[in-house]
């Protein structure tokens, strides 16, 4: 049973991945996917950060008296990553207005609708065409 | 986790944002416990302040509202939960929190451990590993930082017209707020050169002090309107700034390469090498902190300076 606060942070990032995972596949507004790929990114950071962890380590700055240091590794490539995840989230940010530019919506069901419905007009113009060339 | 959770269930999208920030102010507090002191700056920086006024900023543009949903979360809960069951059973073979004999601890981190205070001459060694010897990763991230900007800008552009904000008006009569901020202002900008340039002994680094340098700025436009910030900082140079950035990262490179060493080799950049090492480091830092700090301001221009269309 000693296992179980060892393993706990494993868990909390299993959960909250599995949220942000929910929030992307389940929800139909566009920004609010973003938040949950946010949730999932986070998550994504803890569990390298986890790893990292030493027990009785101390934070990778050296001082004297100190022997035992975390793992300075992981904490480099969350570091970059954090600073990627924002600009990389502005891109969606950007996207999503422009979408709500061309379409006055960012619910995926209501843009997917009116998709369709572009298609659907298309169509009979170009059979009403045919028709008229016949 | 109870955070995660109410921002999920709720439908105002302004509150979703909000408890996204203590999220990651939270997760930051987090990291601080793990020993993870450069993280946790960073993440506080950017995931508490940038990431919310940026998602703030294109609620601005569409809408608060969420649309309830349509259908049924049965389908996705399950999928969810089996994949959640799959992971939480690979994590019970995961090494334990804080087991020194873990893989991750046996490769090169105690090379870098041991080493790095010697072969770079710098006592933190996150610094040490961000800048020299994972020198290739992090001139690759920059790169994406500075692509990221330019596909925003690309897709928004600066809007010229910058007049036609409307919360401007609303903050326009709260003097405490502005007095307040006046004294705030160069305090956060002195604290950003700090972080830029001490990051070799302490926490702190280009990535951070970028952020917190543009949190400085984005501060001022938001209480003393766009006009005022963007005559102190013009739009135009922003872009230009973020180039200059990355050449200076890659003009070091290209000068270590001149003088007959590996690219981004920094003990060419002075007779001792571990002087070298330092100079580059800090050369290197300097470049990812301007190329962070454009890209996120013109990113909150971009965002902001657009006018809303309905």
């Amino acid at each position: 049973m000693n296992e179980i606060p060892g393993l706990f942070n494993y868990w909390v990032v299993v959960f909250l991945m599995m949220a942000g995972f929910y929030v992307v596949i389940s929800q139909g507004n566009l920004v609010k996917k973003l938040v949950g790929l946010g949730l999932f990114q986070a998550s994504v950071f803890i569990l390298y950060i986890t790893m990292g962890n030493l027990s009785g380590g101390q934070a990778p700055i050296v001082t004297e008296g100190v022997f035992i240091y975390s793992n300075p590794l992981p904490h480099v490539l969350i570091l970059t990553a954090i600073v990627v995840g924002v600009a990389t989230t502005a891109v969606g940010l950007a996207l999503i207005v422009r979408i709500h530019e061309a379409y006055g919506s960012v619910e995926e069901d209501e843009i997917h609708a009116l998709d369709m419905a572009d298609d659907d007009t298309r169509l009979q113009e170009g059979a009403e065409r045919e028709e008229s060339s016949e | 986790m109870l955070i995660a959770i109410a921002a999920i269930r709720m439908r105002d999208l302004f509150g979703v944002v909000i408890l996204f920030g203590v999220y990651s102010l939270l997760t930051a507090v987090l990291f601080m416990d793990l020993d993870a002191v450069d993280v946790a700056f960073t993440e506080a920086a950017v995931g508490a302040g940038v990431t919310t006024v940026l998602l703030l900023s294109s609620l601005r543009l569409t809408r608060r509202w969420e649309a309830p949903p349509r259908h049924n979360p049965f389908f996705s809960l399950l999928v969810v939960g089996v994949t959640g069951a799959a992971l939480v059973y690979a994590t019970l073979d995961a090494p334990l929190l804080g087991d020194p004999s873990a893989p991750v601890h046996k490769h090169v981190a105690p090379h870098y451990l041991q080493e790095a205070a010697g072969e770079v001459g710098m006592p933190n060694i996150v610094t040490a590993v961000l800048a020299s010897y994972r020198g290739y990763d992090t001139f690759g991230e920059t790169l994406v930082v500075f692509t990221a900007g330019l596909a925003v800008l690309l897709l928004l552009g600066f809007s010229e017209n910058g007049k036609s904000r409307i919360e401007t008006s609303a903050i326009h009569d709260q003097v405490a707020l502005k007095v307040v901020v006046k004294l705030l202002i160069p305090l956060i900008l002195l604290y950003a050169l700090y972080v830029q340039f001490h990051g070799d002994f302490g926490a702190g680094g280009g990535f951070q002090a970028g952020v917190i340098f543009a949190t400085g700025f984005i501060l001022y436009d938001m209480v003393f309107g766009v006009e005022n910030a963007r005559a102190v900082m013009a739009v135009a140079w922003l872009p230009r700034l973020a180039a200059l950035g990355v050449l200076i990262y890659g003009g070091v490179g290209v000068y270590s390469m001149l003088s007959g060493k590996p690219f981004l080799d920094y003990s060419a950049l002075s007779a001792d090498p571990v002087q070298g090492q330092h100079l580059g480091v800090l050369l290197v830092e300097l470049g990812v902190g301007i190329t962070v700090f454009s890209i996120v301001l013109s990113i909150f221009y971009a965002l902001s300076g657009r006018r809303r269309q309905s």
